[in-house]
């Protein structure tokens, strides 16, 4: 049966991925490697498409692959099987964490938790500025300087960096949507 | 019924308007159940995504069933979870059904460049409106220094990462009293 087996495939990268996202690639590979239920060649297209779209890219992919595999039924069933091990295993947490709310542990815990969290984010949010702001490919190749800097880019995070702590009213997909037509009015 | 359609309908908006998943979704997070519904606090929020990515499992799942956790128990968390992954569904089913080329429409990449720098900008507005809660005095912003350093700097698993920093914290506090009471 077709549908137990992703709902089974994909309950296991749910259960042993960390961090998700593009964390579940070498989950992917391994599925099409063992199941042949489609090539690599087709994972990299799933990929791409996952990140062109919104939506978490590990469960983008998920549904990308459990249509290709067995139709729109099959899309449902691996997404759920991807987040069923989220819905047990945080429900166990959060009740553990409810019931010893008032622990001086947790909150010893969490006063480490919080700083590291936060580090972790502003890399992650740094990485990603990193990769749209600056061209160190294209630098390499030419060994100009200023052929290293995204100068479209660079604008564009600035004006909105402004913009949004000067008007901290305008809701964030605002700013999304205007960038998505700045992108393509200004050929990103 | 109310508070989980609303519970649904939240998090499938989120889902719908969150580029490239788990930290991505802060900005939305701080906006909608933070600011909007006050669902939870900003401390609390942090402390969601602190246990959500030392937990198996994606982290925009996570996140959500812990926020749907704190209203309406496991029910609840189960209805946030399919609430966040509902828009994935739908758009995937339709791009994998009627455009498989959709990621090589120069169009298409035009914008997602344009979304990208606005993601990580988004993001790191967050990380600036967050660090009054976080980095209270100078062990967090030592803390803070070094794992920042480490994720930059080498790839040790975010897993370990965050354990190491919870269990440190346990420590500083923990001395803290020995001291205080001797």
């Amino acid at each position: 049966m077709i549908y137990f087996q992703l709902f089974y495939e994909f309950f296991k990268t749910g259960l042993f991925v960390f961090g998700g996202g593009l964390a579940t690639i070498p989950f992917l590979q391994e599925i099409s490697e063992k199941t042949g239920w489609f090539t690599i060649q087709q994972l990299m297209d799933m990929i791409a498409i996952s990140e062109a779209t919104p939506g978490p890219i590990g469960v983008n992919m998920a549904t990308y692959v459990g249509y290709t595999v067995a139709g729109l039924t099959g899309g449902i069933v691996a997404t759920l099987g991807l987040i069923t091990p989220s819905i047990i295993i945080a429900c166990i947490i959060a009740r553990l964490l409810y019931k010893f709310k008032d622990s001086q542990y947790i909150d010893a815990a969490f006063y480490g938790l919080r700083p590291a969290s936060l580090a972790l984010i502003c890399s992650a949010g740094l990485a990603v500025l990193r990769l749209s702001l600056f061209q160190e490919a294209l630098w390499q190749d030419t060994g100009l300087l200023i052929s290293l800097f995204n100068f479209k880019g660079i604008c564009l995070a600035l004006v909105i960096f402004a913009l949004s702590n000067k008007f901290k009213n305008l809701h964030p997909v605002a700013f999304l949507a205007a960038s998505a037509v700045i992108g393509m009015v200004f050929r990103f | 019924m109310k508070v989980y359609l609303q519970l649904f309908f939240t998090f499938t908006y989120i889902g719908a308007v969150s580029f490239g998943g788990g930290y991505s979704m802060l900005p939305m997070f701080q906006r909608e159940l933070v600011s909007k519904k006050a669902w939870l606090s900003e401390t609390e929020m942090i402390d969601y995504f602190s246990v959500s990515q030392c937990l198996p499992g994606i982290i925009a799942a996570n996140a959500a069933v812990f926020v749907g956790y704190k209203q309406k128990k496991v029910f609840g968390g189960i209805i946030a979870a399919i609430g966040a992954v509902f828009p994935s569904l739908v758009i995937i089913t339709i791009i994998a059904a009627l455009l498989t080329n959709f990621a090589e429409i120069e169009l298409v990449q035009n914008a997602f460049a344009g979304i990208r720098v606005c993601v990580s900008v988004l993001i790191i507005n967050t990380v600036i409106r967050l660090w009054k809660q976080a980095i209270i005095d100078k062990s967090t912003l030592v803390l803070f220094s070094l794992v920042f350093l480490l994720s930059v700097l080498t790839s040790l698993p975010v897993a370990i990462m965050v354990a190491v920093a919870g269990t440190t914290g346990i420590a500083i506090q923990m001395l803290r009293k020995v001291m205080k009471a001797k």
